[in-house]
């Protein structure tokens, strides 16, 4: 079937099966192939994306659930003139394989959207639904930090 | 003619550069004829070796023989090419050779990245690359100039006329420096020189991973792609009876319902579809054997197994005296589980089959292995499968496959398709297919003298080979293999009698190296029966290694370091412990010590800090050095809380929400001090994964006085 998506400000028609989770509409027909797959049961945030400025794993969402609605993907935030996150992502030299990074990205950015100044507890909280492998937990947790700051410093 | 020849070269030049245009013509690159082009010195670049390419525009291309699963070897080799070319490193891209003798890994001599050698086996070459070119690049500019060569100096791929000020880039001497001859020596730079190497430097591709623009296996786009996903059987070691295909087959998208060795592959557009089809195929198999086995029968079996001797892998001394004159003799068993590697890109391989050569892009450990064993499969020369390495999700051992598993089921679905073929192994498939860090027991006895010292050393070891036929292989008909001895030979401690024994167990559970391998589980029993042999001697457990070590003052150093990091010996809060533990084996010439630190509450406890001591001789990068040092330690916690389980004969484990692994929420505060020993350069991949989990056993002991010898960990 044909849904309309509106998908990093673009509104875009795609043709897929109603029951095709997100993801893979995103990856595979649309080719914005930088939101990963790493589990297909919500249990990782490879996949996340935003949904109206919320955090969700697109993994488990049916396409038809999200058609009209506002979806930003890793490239979408990329293309955003305030990237403090990229930065401090780049200054605490966080990655590894990078497999993970863009749904620990994904997730660190609607954390701070809705907590600009983040407890390591509320850290700890709101990523630990994003798995990595390579161990880079430490340096996400000083660049969530650090891109606080930014945040902060550039709002006073 | 040279018009003509001219022309053809650019059109090559164009094909190649646009990849899947070419791959539509439906021939393949011929790699060995591109490394000869390069070689040649094409117009608008400058390639005086298999492994540099300066190209107009001033950027630098550096072709390697090593996968970047994560550890970084992308910058550590870059910085090394960079220091002796004097070139600037921003403007460096690092790719994945063809498969050729110019990569090769000297030490699996093959194109294999694994063992922490990259670095190490790469220092010498590059170093002698890079100053190669910069010495043509130097003559290419003084005949320019006509000046002598002694009054110019580099910086950052510019050269400079020191008298006149003049400056070129090295870009715009890429024609000229490929009429100079190759020198027949280099001097290197002396090392007290260095501006790179040794110096603090983030990753190169980092932009691309945070911005989702890098290309790994999993992302691969090509015109006419279709899609794969396999039905595994359901336990290892079954066999088809009947596929009833009637549903699956007509499902939308659906384009070929195949068996294959390993199972029943869907070909579909696009690889949901091909899932969905995948699910409703309906196999009768025959189960075998291995649908009887569950973990608790297997937990028996490997401990009555370790009843009976078994065959002698190394003994010294006389430790049966030392056993009848011991004060006291500790005796018990350690349990370690099956354990995935889980990598966070689910493992995939794109195969497009041209009916005479093949193209095969994957995220690979292992090019040379899957190159042979995929021509196999496909029926053609070696040099007719080309191997396209793409970005790795992660790697950890399990991407390279001994058998090339992954890759030739890849080839075996492509194998006379009309399109190219992107199979993908879902998380379940991934978590339930194999290949897994065998399951070990230790029996390990110790006896004491009256000082409470190590007087002997018996440990018999029983679990499955994994490199039979690897690359380590101990030969086919060897009773153990070097991965259920690691760490163990050449024993680490000073003991006058040693005895060790290893028995193998086969299964038709497929088993593979596991990130730091054979030290993954042998560690644990070392580490931990020198914990509880210090206790038995009422020692502190630092003081009672650095006796075992008197003879090694760079494990001393070590241990002195880790110490003072973790302030050991404070009192520490009821419920709160400090636990070591070393690693010190020559397989990655590389030692390290941890120290955690755990707190115990409510019957569950949390590893909260960790400190970790690393010599591996010359830090090449010392912040890629304690990324990884940071990366084993979260790694190796996976030892701590997961495991891999049978229930007649089925995996239990299928995805993340039962298959332990280590979380933010559980990720420890991690504090690295790298010590440059000057020693020979060792690896920094594995090393600081084996002592981990010992580390926090060790630790919980300290804490409760509860011993943890049965893996995964259970307060
Ligand atoms: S792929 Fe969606 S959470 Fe793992
Ligand atoms: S960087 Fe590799 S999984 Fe996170």
């Amino acid at each position: 079937m044909s849904i309309s998506l509106k998908i990093n400000g673009r509104i875009q028609l795609v043709d897929a099966d109603a029951d095709t989770p997100l993801l893979w509409v995103i990856r595979d027909t649309l080719k914005l192939v930088g939101t990963k797959f790493g589990c297909g049961m919500a249990q990782c945030g490879a996949c996340t994306v935003h949904l109206d400025g919320a955090a969700i794993r697109s993994c488990m969402i049916p396409v038809a659930a999200v058609a009209g609605k506002d979806i930003t993907t890793i490239e979408g935030l990329s293309e955003r003139e305030e990237n403090s996150l990229q930065r401090a992502w780049i200054e605490e030299d966080v990655v590894q394989c990078g497999y993970c990074q863009s749904g620990q990205i994904m997730s660190a950015a609607a954390l701070l959207a809705e907590n600009p100044n983040p407890s390591d507890e509320a850290i700890d909280n709101a990523m630990s639904g994003n798995i990595c492998r390579c161990g880079t937990y430490p340096r996400i947790r000083k660049a969530i930090r650090r891109a606080a700051a930014y945040a902060e410093d550039a709002s006073l | 003619m040279s018009a003509a020849r001219g022309v053809s070269r650019r059109n090559f030049l164009r094909n190649t550069a646009s990849g899947g245009g070419l791959l539509l013509l439906g021939f393949c690159f011929n790699t060995k004829a591109m490394a000869r082009n390069r070689r040649a010195g094409e117009p608008h670049s400058f390639t005086p070796n298999a492994y540099i390419k300066i190209l107009s525009d001033n950027s630098i291309e550096l072709m390697i023989g090593c996968s970047d699963m994560g550890q970084n070897v992308v910058t550590g080799l870059a910085m090394i090419v960079a220091e002796e070319l004097d070139a600037d490193l921003d403007r460096i891209s690092v790719k994945v050779g063809p498969v050729d003798p110019e990569y090769f890994n000297p030490y699996a001599r093959s194109m294999l990245t694994g063992g922490s050698t990259s670095t190490y086996a790469n220092y010498d070459r590059l170093r002698n690359a890079g100053a190669t070119a910069r010495i043509m690049l130097i003559a290419a500019a003084a005949r320019h100039w006509d000046i002598e060569p002694s009054r110019i100096r580099t910086e950052k791929s510019i050269i400079i006329d020191a008298v006149s000020g003049n400056k070129l880039r090295y870009g715009d001497l890429s024609k000229l420096a490929s009429s100079i001859p190759l020198p027949d020596t280099v001097k290197l730079k002396p090392e007290s020189r260095f501006r790179l190497v040794g110096k603090e430097v983030g990753r190169i591709d980092s932009e691309e991973k945070i911005t989702g623009r890098a290309r790994y296996g999993i992302d691969v786009q090509l015109p006419g792609l279709c899609y794969a996903c396999v039905l595994h059987p359901p336990v290892f070691g079954a066999s088809i009876v009947s596929i009833d295909d009637a549903v699956a087959a007509r499902m939308p998208g659906v384009r070929k319902v195949k068996q294959i060795d390993s199972g029943v592959a869907v070909i579909a557009d696009s690889f949901w579809r091909a899932k969905k089809a995948r699910d409703a195929l309906k196999v009768v198999w025959d189960e075998g054997a291995w649908a009887g086995t569950s973990s608790a029968t297997l937990d028996q079996q490997y401990r009555e197994l370790l009843k009976d001797s078994a065959a002698l892998v190394k003994s010294n001394g006389d430790s049966k005296q030392a056993f009848m004159q011991a004060s006291q003799v500790l005796d018990e068993t350690y349990e370690l589980p099956f354990l995935a590697h889980a990598c966070m890109e689910p493992l995939n391989c794109t195969v497009h089959d041209h009916g005479d050569c093949a193209d095969i892009f994957v995220g690979t450990q292992s090019q040379s292995g899957d190159q042979k064993y995929a021509a196999e499969v496909l029926g053609y020369a070696p040099d007719k499968v080309n191997i396209h390495t793409q970005v790795l999700g992660g790697g950890f051992g399990r991407r390279a496959s001994k058998t090339a598993d992954f890759v030739t089921e890849a080839a075996l679905i492509a194998r006379g398709e009309p399109w190219p073929i992107k199979m993908v192994w879902t998380r379940e498939d991934d978590m339930t297919s194999g290949f897994y860090r065998p399951k070990y027991t230790h029996r390990v006895r110790v006896a004491l003298n009256k000082k409470g010292e190590i007087d002997a050393w018996e440990h018999r070891v029983v679990g499955q080979r994994v490199s039979i036929g690897g690359f380590v292989d101990s030969g086919k008909s060897a009773a153990f293999d070097s991965a259920q001895v690691e760490g163990l030979v050449p024993f680490p401690y000073d003991v006058a009698g040693l005895r060790v024994e290893a028995r193998p167990l086969v299964s038709p559970v497929p088993t593979l190296w596991w990130r730091s391998v054979g030290h993954s589980h042998t560690t644990f029993a070392m580490e931990s029966m020198v914990d509880e042999a210090a206790y038995a001697a009422n020692a502190d457990p630092v003081n009672y290694r650095r006796k075992l070590y008197r003879k090694n003052p760079r494990m001393l150093k070590l241990l002195n370091t880790v110490a003072e990091m973790s302030d050991w010996g404070e009192e520490l809060p009821e419920g709160q412990g400090l636990g070591v533990a070393v690693h010190d084996a020559y397989s990655f010439k590389a030692v390290c010590a941890h120290v955690a630190k755990v707190r115990v509450e409510n019957g569950r406890f949390r590893v909260e800090k960790v400190w970790c001591a690393i010599d591996c001789g010359f830090a090449v990068n010392p912040n890629g050095v304690r990324a990884q040092m940071e990366g084993c330690v979260i790694f190796g916690l996976n030892g701590l809380t997961g495991q891999i389980t049978f229930d007649k004969g089925r995996v239990v484990e299928t995805n993340f929400h039962n298959y332990q692994v280590c979380r933010m929420s559980d990720a420890p505060q991690i504090e690295v001090v790298i010590i440059n020993s000057g020693a020979e350069m060792g690896g920094i991949g594995e090393p600081g994964l084996p002592p981990i989990v010992p580390a926090v056993t060790n630790a919980i002991y300290a804490a409760t006085g509860k011993r943890i010898r049965t893996l995964p960990a259970r307060l």
